[in-house]
């Protein structure tokens, strides 16, 4: 489900109707909100995403604890509310922070003291207004690149974007990334490529890998923020294009696939929008070790940290599959990681030519 | 009487030599020293005499570091036999004795003459003694020096006058001198005076003309000290055998029981009976052997705590009182701990704290030490009172210290400890020993005043919070308020300022109403958790 402008505008304007009549009935004014911790934050098994469970809090004005937060909550809403009315230009949640900050009148602190406090409560009025930072005008800042056979139209601006001609740099990932600010247009694609690194990008995009295999090459540069997400989950869902994921070997290379796959507990309330439950993982797996004979040299021991968190990943539900558990009990007794970059010692179109293709070809990822 | 003169003629060239260890070191001091001795003097003579003292101090500049200090009573006067002798001459007077007496001030009675010593050696100028009793007539002004060689008076003019005071003293001593702005000043002295003598009045005119006034808080004269034997525990070896040789007593026996504080004929009897002494002897006839090994046995008898009532302590209601009456202050709390004993001398101390007013918040709080109701302004680092104070942990009494330091804040702390024999560190009688016995009352004395300031502390901070969580929830409304005026107008941005504070105000009322309400039913706005956010 998406919103129009003019629905969140609704949304506020009856947040702020609600608050009035408490107001008047002599009655401690509250914001509900879903839960946004760990603990409510559940795996759908039938939809294989991260969804944010039906635990909601309330956020009250005569309470010493909240007030503060309270206060902070309906100011971003009445300012968000104005912004959406006049037709604005987007603006970053660092930029609303400066709008807002300001001394309280009769007392020694500011509206917000630094932009740590004003984040948080921006995503409370998300999951609050059940909308998405991007339809509340707010634009995260985007750190991803891509290209690949498609063109997009960007409508704000009504740039038609060819993505086959970026050069070496690539197109950049739009800060927003809906339907109503990226149209997809002409497209040969056949699949989404996102690799972890930036690097492995770059050698790949050099390559013209694209364009022989006819996919989208697309990277996050390490964990995809939103709108990176939210792009490869409109590639997949729209123009049904299978997803692969080619990370490090190592537990943060795990998660970072898993979030494309079915979201963060962070952003729950985003998976349904920004997940690709079909998503696979490409490598480089336990097996592939063996198989191309990586050398020693180019394995790195995993220290205890990296260890608690193979476990912690091995413990979360949407890595309960079999062949996941398999998996992360070899790497456990084997207790080394690679990273994706070490495969050029086996030459530097060693993954171009040779890895990526036949993983593909052959289909053997993890799910 | 040669060896007698032999020694006062010694006394008067020690002083002369040794000024310094009498608290005679610098103009400055000196002076300080001068107005203490003087003040000290007429508070003694006015209490012995059972008057309420009122004192008037005056330094009048007289050249480039020379002052004249005028110190006038309305004490009992001296007689004419004993007038000139008691300002003329060292270690004369009521007071110098070693062992047992009463509590006074000076403790020692080398004071007021010294002064005129003093005077004598820096200026060269007689002192102006002029003293009246009630039965006198007129009253008799001398003109005096001190012979050093004799220790005696040298009187150089001696007339009669009349005199508007019924009695009373006045001395006049002219000195070199230096007046110091900080806490040694001679202002300070007497505003310190003041505190621990409710009882008196004051009136000091400073050395540029200012006068300052320190009136009487209480009408009630302390109790009086009573003259008391010595407690066998506190009489050192040389003093018990001085006193052995120059007894009425006819046998040691009676020498202990009546010579001595708390010494019944049983006691005596044990402890001749483990010296093995027969209680028949003669007391001048015992050898050295015979007198060390009756105080041996002295050391180890049980005998009952001197009696305490040779002390006069300020009395905590008193104390409070003039402490209020001194300073501009939110709260205060004195405690007068029960008299109790170290090395057989009794002893009291009392303690008063006061809080806030005008009191400096910043600084380190103000300490102002007392023996016998006399301040001590010097060595204050050595004073066991100083070490009592450092040693407490204040961060848990409502004040700030780091361990070992002057707690900060804006407080008064006011010691002081009464005793027959106060345990001075030096000749210059300014800081307090580290008796076992009387650090642990000090320390007692000073944390139950400290519980009540914590308490007192911690109320004020509740109730500042309180009011500052109101001024919170006003600020907050106005912000909230406008927001939500915000949210329910269309198109707000459109909307004048002062048309969205038109919607708003009735919010905001509706808020602080019902902040209000919930004030006043007593029920408070719950102090809920955080929310856990991630």
């Amino acid at each position: 489900m998406t919103n129009s402008k003019k629905d969140i505008i609704a949304k506020l304007k009856k947040i702020g109707e609600q608050l009035e009549k408490t107001i008047k009935e002599n009655d401690n004014p509250e914001i509900t909100m879903p839960v946004r911790t760990l603990t409510n934050a559940y795996f759908d098994e039938k939809d294989k995403l991260i969804r944010l469970g039906d635990k909601r809090q309330s956020r009250t004005f005569f309470n010493v604890g909240q007030s503060r937060k309270f206060m902070q909550t309906v100011l971003i809403a009445a300012q968000i509310k104005e912004l959406l009315e006049q037709d604005k230009p987007s603006i970053s949640t660092r930029q609303l922070y400066y709008i807002l900050k300001h001394t309280i009148e009769g007392l020694k602190e500011n509206t917000f003291e630094d932009q740590a406090e004003s984040d948080p409560v921006i995503e409370d009025l998300e999951v609050a207004a059940d909308s998405l930072r991007e339809e509340l005008g707010l634009e995260p800042t985007p750190k991803g690149v891509f290209c690949g056979p498609i063109t997009y139209k960007d409508v704000r601006t009504g740039d038609e974007i060819n993505c086959r001609k970026m050069g070496t740099a690539g197109a950049a990932i739009p800060a927003n990334v809906e339907p109503t600010a990226m149209e997809f247009q002409k497209s040969e694609a056949k699949f989404v490529l996102v690799v972890e690194k930036f690097a492995v990008w770059n050698i790949l995009n050099q390559m013209k890998f694209w364009d022989k295999h006819k996919c989208i090459l697309l990277t996050g540069k390490g964990q995809g923020e939103r709108s990176a997400r939210r792009l490869v989950s409109r590639l997949n869902k729209e123009l049904k294009l299978p997803v692969y994921v080619f990370c490090d070997f190592d537990p943060y290379g795990y998660y970072i696939y898993s979030v494309y796959k079915q979201g963060s507990i962070n952003l729950a309330h985003f998976s349904e929008r920004a997940g690709c439950p079909d998503a696979k993982y490409i490598g480089l797996k336990y097996d592939d070790i063996e198989k191309y004979k990586i050398p020693k040299t180019n394995w790195i021991k995993m220290n205890d940290q990296d260890m608690k968190r193979l476990k912690e990943i091995q413990n979360y539900d949407w890595f309960k599959k079999k062949e996941w558990q398999k998996e992360i009990e070899k790497v456990k007794k084997w207790g080394w990681k690679v990273e994706s970059d070490s495969l050029v010692s086996l030459g530097i179109e060693f993954m171009g030519e040779k890895y990526l293709p036949r993983v593909i070809k052959e289909a053997d990822f993890l799910d | 009487m040669a060896d007698t003169n032999h020694k006062q003629v010694s006394v008067a060239e020690f002083f002369e030599k040794n000024r310094h260890l009498l608290g005679f070191n610098n103009p400055a001091k000196a002076l300080l020293t001068s107005v203490k001795e003087a003040v000290d003097n007429s508070l003694d003579a006015c209490e012995s005499a059972k008057i309420l003292p009122e004192i008037f101090v005056k330094i009048q500049e007289m050249g480039e570091n020379r002052y004249k200090l005028i110190v006038e009573d309305n004490g009992p006067g001296l007689p004419k036999k004993v007038l000139a002798k008691a300002f003329g001459s060292l270690l004369f007077g009521s007071k110098f004795r070693s062992t047992g007496g009463k509590q006074g001030r000076g403790q020692q009675g080398i004071g007021i003459s010294a002064v005129i010593m003093y005077g004598q050696l820096t200026t060269g100028k007689p002192a102006i003694i002029i003293s009246k009793t009630a039965k006198e007539k007129q009253a008799r002004h001398h003109k005096l020096h001190i012979d050093i060689k004799t220790n005696e008076p040298d009187i150089v003019e001696s007339t009669s006058k009349d005199w508007t005071k019924d009695h009373g003293t006045r001395i006049e001593v002219i000195m070199e001198g230096k007046i110091t702005k900080a806490k040694q000043s001679p202002y300070e002295f007497i505003k310190q005076t003041a505190v621990v003598n409710p009882h008196a009045d004051m009136e000091y005119i400073d050395h540029e003309g200012k006068k300052h006034k320190f009136p009487r808080v209480s009408n009630k004269l302390p109790k009086a000290a009573k003259e008391q034997k010595p407690h066998p525990h506190g009489v050192e070896f040389g003093i018990f055998k001085r006193m052995s040789k120059s007894t009425s007593a006819r046998s040691v026996k009676s020498f202990l029981t009546k010579d001595f504080d708390k010494v019944g004929s049983g006691t005596a009897n044990a402890i001749l009976k483990a010296a093995e002494i027969d209680g028949r002897t003669m007391p001048k006839l015992l050898d050295d052997d015979q007198i060390h090994s009756i105080h041996k046995s002295i050391a180890e008898a049980k005998i009952m705590n001197p009696s305490t009532d040779c002390l006069s302590p300020i009395g905590n209601e008193a104390l409070a009182k003039s402490l209020e009456s001194e300073y501009d202050l939110e709260f205060v709390k004195s405690v007068t701990r029960r008299p109790t004993v170290y090395r057989g001398f009794p002893f009291q101390v009392e303690v008063a704290i006061g809080y806030g007013g005008e009191l400096d918040a910043e600084g380190s709080v103000t300490m102002n030490r007392f023996a016998n109701k006399v301040p001590l302004l010097y060595e204050e680092g050595s004073c066991a009172i100083t070490k009592a104070i450092k040693g407490i942990s204040w961060r848990s009494y409502g004040l700030s210290n780091s361990s070992g330091s002057m707690p900060t804040g804006p407080a008064i702390i006011v010691v002081h400890i009464a005793s027959v024999w106060v345990p001075f560190t030096s000749e210059s009688k300014a800081a307090v020993s580290n008796y076992p016995n009387i650090s642990k009352e000090l320390k007692l004395a000073i944390q139950e005043c400290a519980r009540s300031l914590q308490q007192y502390v911690k109320r004020k901070q509740r109730a500042g919070l309180e009011e500052e969580k109101r001024k919170k929830f006003r600020g907050y409304s106005s912000e909230v308020a406008i927001a939500v005026a915000k949210l329910i107008s269309n198109e707000s941005y459109k909307i004048a300022k002062k048309d969205i504070d038109k919607t708003a105000e009735p919010i905001q009322e509706k808020l602080l109403a019902t902040a209000e309400t919930m004030y006043a039913s007593g029920k408070e706005i719950d102090e809920g958790e955080e929310e856990n956010d991630e």
